[in-house]
């Protein structure tokens, strides 16, 4: 046996992918010999048999995750076994191939994985503009369409949640902390392994006719669809769980791991961020697991949640959906405001304007965003005497976003600023993040939400606070912490020009939906009436530029890391935070010695002789 | 001070800036916004819409100015790194922002509740059973209307006129119309743009929405929420007519469908038909 094919004998991708379809057959045939088949009109009409299909795929997912190792140790632990734990300082690429428990090594696994299913998703928007170039039905037949819809939606939204807390939460928390590692590197590695498993499933969903929900699926119509349902289901079912993982683990983290004297008051803000997001998480997602496994339920067991003249309730889908979804929508907002006011005080040479307001908004924003779910339902219905309530609590969230605002407007503030890149997708936040939030208001007053509810002016809305929010606050996270991550500089100039094509091709696009939803265009239509086209076909060319500016950004990323290969400067932008007081890319046990951890306050460089 | 003076400065560009652009937003820029005037209800939006694009305004100038100001004035050039003030933050300057965002938020909620409650703005659905008096019109006049979503079209009955069925739908002007709106299958949302009412039809249940045209003329009808493989072509136009022409149109239309009338369940508040799907 040569060196090389003992290399792939052993928990290790390539077993994982064995074990999957492995597992997936047994699940399958499983599931046909249990399950009730033959009393089930449409099992013999369709010849489609949904117990086989879910049970597939949850075999399948248990045995990719054991091919990864990823039970070794619980296993060896039942077995009475002293543990095996994989050297940490195990060298080379074939770790970031496997279940690795160390948070630097998963922090790279999640950008390249966001990375990949962004882009992934990103070319389903492109398919979803080029139909909506023209008014009426073009390139895609109505199924086909509403499952590109669904796969943007769905896609995006699973790893959006992760974009931020996946790559640079696991690998800057830590560091940012002073701590040699997470609080679970276990539930760390797998929680991204579950992200990789339920993608993968999720892209099933197109050999097996679509899903024709949008990413919300909602009951009843998510009883009527096809195979491609199940496969929506178990891949947002494993999202769930996966951000309940990752939630966990890095709410843990930061209570427990804080290097001494670090306390909550001088936390990186950064870090207060990602741990009110994580915390959140764990509160919001595993409602959204419950819900979409009622659905799995009646879809396979033949319970009727959902089924009106059973006793179900569409309702209740809706309620438990949006309280899920809601806390959801600003999960995606926390860590780009973390980013935000992580990054300003570097690139304008000034502490932090407003540090205690700032934490406040971030923890207001997190409390109050469980209190708001059924504006989403305004027009449903449901608890209609309740809607006052609901607008006074989605608009009271205005107030803590507003410090976030002001505190970065305050650090803006008789700054020394320097517009490098990160910095642009930065000021980026604060226009379109003032856009997405102010449409808002319009939503949550009840009369004017008659109107913009389910239309274009909805999508347009949360496109402004998700892309223009977190998308541009992720990309200021990539170019600024990269050189930390990989020890090689990205170019600035082709920065800038991925920067200003993104900016000014998102709001092209943006801006448009807008009136084409305040004029009277439902989402997720696949025709539209001839007077909004010049609209739609602005909005269209628009987001063109906008997709090329990602392949800049590309382009960018292979030329700096795999061509030039500049080594980055040991600390590129004269940060004082402490994951820069560290090597680039830092050793494997992160500091050599503990640092001590100065003031958030402090900004600069300090006088000498001075300690923090 | 050069600071304050800075403040003071753009404190000044934003107040005459504001003074100049919110007026002109709500004189010439918000009458025209949707969903227009055909409908009280649509009215009643169109106010809450200029209200708050006219609040929006000095907002979106305050960021926007204050941005172009810093980036302008306190933009470093060359390259070395300069140090900035050690300032943490202004005690006043916070609470200012504080009291003023908290009482904005709380002048737009206490402004929406009313719009809702008392001005017939609402125009969305008001649930099986609205407790708000204000909504329940009353009397004789008003005529109920009944919206039956299924895939991938609404029908209409009325069921003042014998429980009639129609695909279209007619209302006359000046009368209060009550819309119930329920679903066969799925859940759709029932968007009549122009009428400014949009009320999610769900099955087994009945959501009733208000509304009085004021204007003869057509408007859009659009399922608003995706309900299945057609729902982008699930859409008629609906006309508000005069009242005689109204009456001739019922007596036209149970001139149409008399033979299928029979066939039909009889008029319900919802319908239950067994399910379709895979569950239950």
């Amino acid at each position: 046996m040569s060196r090389f094919a003992r290399r792939l004998v052993g928990f290790n991708l390539l077993t994982a992918v064995v074990l999957a379809v492995a597992g997936y057959l047994f699940g399958a045939w499983l599931g046909d010999r249990i399950s009730a088949a033959p009393s089930l009109a449409y099992v013999a009409e369709t010849g489609e048999n949904d117990v086989s299909l879910v049970l597939g795929y949850l075999l399948g997912v248990v045995g990719f995750l054991v091919g990864l190792g990823a039970a070794n140790y619980p296993i060896r632990r039942v077995l009475g076994y002293p543990p095996s734990l994989p050297q940490p300082e195990a060298d080379g690429i074939g770790r970031y191939f496997r279940f690795f428990p160390d948070h630097k090594v998963v922090g790279l696994q999640y950008l390249v994985g966001v990375g990949l299913f962004f882009f992934i998703a990103g070319v389903n928007a492109m398919l979803i503009r080029l139909e909506l170039l023209r008014p009426e039905q073009s390139i895609f037949p109505p199924d086909k369409y509403l499952t590109v819809v669904g796969l943007h939606g769905s896609m995006m939204m699973g790893v959006m949640t992760s974009a931020v807390l996946g790559p640079f939460g696991n690998y800057l928390v830590p560091l940012m902390i002073g701590a040699r590692r997470s609080a679970f590197p276990r539930l760390e590695a797998l929680s991204f392994w579950l992200l990789v498993a339920a993608d993968v499933i999720l892209l099933t969903a197109v050999a097996l006719g679509g899903f024709q929900t949008g990413w919300t699926g909602y009951a009843p119509l998510s009883g009527q669809g096809a195979y491609g349902i199940d496969a929506y289901l178990c891949f947002f079912a494993l999202i769930g769980l996966s951000m309940t993982l990752l939630g966990l683990n890095l709410t843990a983290t930061v209570v427990t791991m804080r290097a001494s004297g670090l306390g909550w008051g001088r936390l990186p803000i950064f870090v207060w961020g990602v741990v009110t997001t994580a915390a959140m998480m764990v509160l919001a997602a595993p409602v959204l697991i419950v819900a979409l496994l009622l659905v799995l339920l009646d879809r396979t067991a033949q319970t009727s949640f959902f089924v009106q003249s059973l006793g179900g309730s569409s309702y209740l889908f809706e309620n438990l959906f949006w309280f899920f979804g809601h806390p959801e929508v600003y999960l995606l907002a926390l860590p780009g405001m973390g980013i935000l006011l992580q990054l300003l005080p570097v690139f304008t040479r000034k502490p932090l304007w407003g540090y205690r307001l700032a934490v406040a908004g971030m923890l207001g924003i997190a409390l109050i965003s469980f209190t708001v779910w059924q504006h989403h339902l305004f027009v449903s219905g449901l608890a209609a005497d309740l809607r006052p309530f609901y607008m006074l609590s989605t608009e009271l969230i205005s107030i803590p976003t507003g410090f976030v605002f002001v505190a970065a407007l305050g650090t803006l503030w008789a700054g020394r600023i320097r517009l490098t890149v990160p910095m642009l997708f930065c000021l980026a936040w604060i226009f379109n993040f003032l856009i997405g939030g102010l449409t808002g208001i319009y939503q949550s007053d009840v009369p004017s939400d008659v109107t913009a509810h389910g239309s274009f002016f909805v999508l347009a809305h949360f496109h402004y606070t998700i892309m223009g929010g977190l998308v541009f606050t992720f990309f200021a996270a990539v170019y600024y912490w990269l050189p930390k991550m990989t020890g090689y500089a990205l170019s600035e100039r082709w920065g800038k020009v991925h920067f200003w094509l993104m900016f000014l091709g998102f709001n092209s696009t943006f801006l448009p939906l807008f009136v084409v939803g305040l004029l009277g265009m439902p989402r997720r239509v696949v025709t539209y009436p001839e007077r909004f086209e010049f609209l739609n076909a602005w909005a269209s060319i628009s987001a063109f530029v906008l997709g090329f500016s990602m392949l800049v950004f590309l382009a960018n990323l292979v030329y700096s890391l795999l061509i030039a290969r500049t080594p980055a400067e040991e600390n590129p932008w004269h940060s004082t935070s402490v994951e820069w007081q560290t090597s680039s890319p830092p050793p494997p046990h992160n500091f050599d010695r503990v640092p001590v951890i100065g003031d958030p306050h402090d900004y600069g460089i300090a006088p000498a002789g001075s300690s923090p | 001070m050069r600071l304050s003076r800075d403040f003071a400065r753009v404190l000044v560009i934003w107040v005459v800036a504001s003074a100049i652009a919110t007026p002109v937003v709500a004189i010439f820029l918000t009458p025209d916004l949707p969903p227009g005037i055909a409908t009280d209800d649509a009215a009643g939006q169109q106010v809450d819409n200029e209200v708050l694009t006219a609040v929006a305004t000095p907002v979106v100038l305050l960021i926007v100015i204050f941005l172009a100001y810093v980036l302008i004035v306190f933009r470093q050039q060359g390259s070395a790194i300069e140090e900035g003030p050690r300032v943490y933050g202004h005690a006043g300057a916070q609470t200012v922002w504080i009291v003023a965002s908290t009482a904005i938020v709380l002048g737009l909620f206490a402004f929406g509740t009313f719009r809702l409650l008392e001005a017939g703005a609402a125009g969305g659905g008001q649930g099986p059973s609205p407790l708000s008096p204000l909504h329940a019109v009353g009397g004789e006049s008003v005529l109920p209307v009944q919206v039956i979503g299924q895939q991938w079209q609404f029908t209409y009955r009325y069921p003042t006129y014998d429980g009639l069925q129609t695909p279209h739908l007619v209302l006359p002007v000046g009368r209060p119309v009550e819309l119930h709106v329920t679903s066969l299958d799925v859940v759709h949302s029932f968007w009549a743009y122009g009428l400014g009412v949009k009320a999610d039809a769900n099955p087994g249940v009945d959501n009733v929405a208000y509304v009085k045209p004021s204007r003869v003329g057509t408007f859009d009808v659009r399922c608003a929420e995706l309900c299945g493989i057609w729902h982008g072509y699930m859409f008629d136009t609906g006309r508000v007519v005069g009242e005689r022409s109204f009456e001739a149109w019922i007596k036209d239309q149970q001139r149409i469908f008399a033979p299928v009338q029979k066939y039909l369940p009889p008029y319900s508040d919802t319908y239950l038909p067994a399910p379709q799907g895979r569950a239950g």
